[in-house]
């Protein structure tokens, strides 16, 4: 069944784009990202114009990410005030990122810097934690007891310190603001909610447990992405609310069972599997870079 | 009687543009843009009134139908230290978002060539490229680039000989308008030719527009983008919030 989106003006297989969501809910559940990194590249796939796919979404993101967080709520896993402070950093990133954003594209190679952007991110994070999880699967199979997180670190000597009861941490607000904006800036660039690379920074950086991660992580990305979407509905005009009504119905059902298998599974198997997707994402963007093109040309809108 | 040999002179040369004449009507007139829009095939006929015998020379009808025009940047891939990247970019000054021409002999045959420059029948034609031109000197494989690209995608249509004319009087074709089309007004042109040469002219217009739900949320999201961006912000919550109850529901039960 076909369904003509009226801000994209395109005509797409609704089905499909269920699926999609469903696809990409799951693994917003399970790992705590907003899949944003997954969905944006399927998307330009099947045809949406790259604007209405990006600002679009990032209001299907909230959807699941609520959906998500209401799970990790209830299981009181989400430490709002690292949320919060998280988020001041986000919501100043987004807004740097926008700004960084309309300059490349007045410079005309934005298209390049954001597909390296992805290698570059989805490369280190995916590889670092894929070796990290192997060793600590291989130390608990090899009997060891699991190794101990490092409890004092740069991140420990810095002033401003703050209790995060949630968390079990005591440490200064800076790292926190200074990973929010961060990452708030790459979200906005790459038009993303940023949680593939919030996570890792929560688990290494930080030095927060895993299981509160993923709550933290979904709590934090809603209002980021939230104001992503007025953002580009109030600017460009690109959110195609039926695209993300489909998106969302899809993606806030898969957000449900993900949070269910990511609660089965142990934290080490969680982050292995959402490593190799990163690496498997990774790749097909740098294969795109380095194997020549079918269509040397491509067409866009003028003045751009 | 010098005064009516030259009437009758000019009667001569004016009578070939005046004696055949195009009368044409289409299957619609107008395209509704709804929710399951999946395309629409358009069916153009008519018949060829003639005041006179008929004239001497092959005779061929040509159907252009031309969506709205816009700018458009045509870029084009280079290896860059191993990458492949935008490195040439040429802008068209109008391009039409769709644009399909029919005939009923081949191309070259049904329209010459000086007729298709003065007309702008051809695809080539229908682009207006004059920046192209002065631009980078392979600017033509730019625009030919604009051209297989729209093609690929049926929104460039070149249909040869599919106009079927009978008793050389009537004609018909039909075209399929894509499902992604953009709104707007396509004209429509039936150029009816002798040896090539347009002898008359026909134009209307097929009026392209989005109805009911899609042209709801087309105004809401250009006319209130604030309360359309709060609105689809409402849904997503409201959806995650459903689905979150509805799980809970079920596993509850």
């Amino acid at each position: 069944m076909n369904i003509y989106l009226p801000i994209a003006e395109v005509s797409v297989n609704a089905f499909l784009l269920l699926g999609l969501g469903g696809m990409v809910g799951v693994l917003s559940g399970m790992f705590g990202v907003g899949g944003g990194f997954l969905m944006t590249p399927l998307l330009f796939f099947i045809g949406i114009p790259p604007a209405v796919a990006v600002a679009t979404e990032a209001n299907q993101i909230v959807a699941s990410s609520f959906s998500g967080v209401l799970a990790h709520f209830r299981k009181k896993t989400v430490d709002f005030r690292m949320g919060g402070v998280l988020l001041i950093g986000g919501l100043i990133g987004a807004a740097l990122g926008v700004q960084l954003f309309n300059l490349l594209k007045a410079a005309g190679q934005v298209d390049l810097l954001v597909r390296l952007c992805y290698v570059v991110f989805l490369g280190i994070i995916g590889s670092l934690m894929f070796i990290e999880s192997l060793n600590a699967i291989r130390k608990t199979k090899a009997g060891a007891p699991p190794p101990k997180r490092r409890q004092r670190s740069w991140v420990h000597a810095l002033p401003f310190k703050m209790r995060f009861r949630t968390s079990g941490l005591y440490i200064s607000v800076i790292p926190p603001l200074i990973v929010g904006l961060l990452v708030g800036v790459l979200a906005a660039i790459m038009g993303v909610g940023g949680g593939f690379i919030m996570v890792p920074a929560m688990i290494y950086i930080l030095g927060m447990p895993t299981k509160v991660v993923v709550g933290t992580s979904l709590f934090q990305i809603i209002f980021v992405t939230a104001f992503t979407t007025l953002l580009h509905a109030t600017t460009n005009q690109t959110v195609d609310m039926m695209l993300a009504v489909l998106l969302l119905v899809g993606g806030v059902i898969g957000a449900q069972i993900g949070t269910q298998i990511g609660t089965r599974l142990k934290a080490e198997q969680l982050r292995i599997l959402l490593a190799l997707i990163v690496l498997a994402v990774c790749g097909k963007l740098a294969s795109d870079l380095l194997v020549m093109p079918s269509e040397l040309y491509s067409l866009g809108e003028a003045g751009h | 009687m010098i005064w009516l040999r030259a009437l009758l002179l000019i009667l001569a040369f004016v009578l070939p543009a005046q004696a055949e004449e195009i009368v044409a009507d289409m299957s619609q007139a107008r395209v509704a843009i709804t929710a399951d829009f999946d395309g629409s095939e358009i069916l153009i006929f008519g018949a060829i009134r003639r005041e006179a015998p008929l004239p001497a020379g092959p005779m061929s009808v040509v159907i252009t139908v031309e969506g709205p025009s816009a700018p458009v940047t045509v870029r084009k891939k280079d290896r860059v230290a191993g990458i492949w990247i935008n490195t040439e970019a040429v802008d068209v000054d109008a391009a039409p978002s769709f644009y399909a021409i029919a005939t009923s002999a081949p191309l070259r045959e049904a329209i010459t060539e000086t007729e298709d420059l003065r007309h702008h029948v051809s695809i080539p034609q229908a682009i207006r490229a004059v920046d192209a031109a002065t631009g980078a000197e392979n600017a033509e494989d730019f625009v030919d680039a604009l051209i297989r690209i729209r093609a690929s995608n049926d929104l460039y249509q070149l249909l040869e000989e599919e106009i079927t004319v009978s008793a050389d009087t009537l004609f018909d074709t039909s075209i399929s308008l894509p499902s992604n089309l953009t709104e707007g007004t396509y004209r429509t042109r039936i150029f009816l030719t002798r040896d090539g040469d347009v002898i008359d002219q026909f134009e209307t217009a097929i009026d392209v527009r989005k109805v009911g739900l899609e042209k709801f949320i087309y105004n809401l999201a250009h006319d209130r983008p604030l309360i359309y961006g709060l609105f689809s912000l409402f849904i997503a919550i409201a959806a995650g919030w459903l689905a979150s109850a509805f799980f809970r529901y079920i596993r509850g039960a």
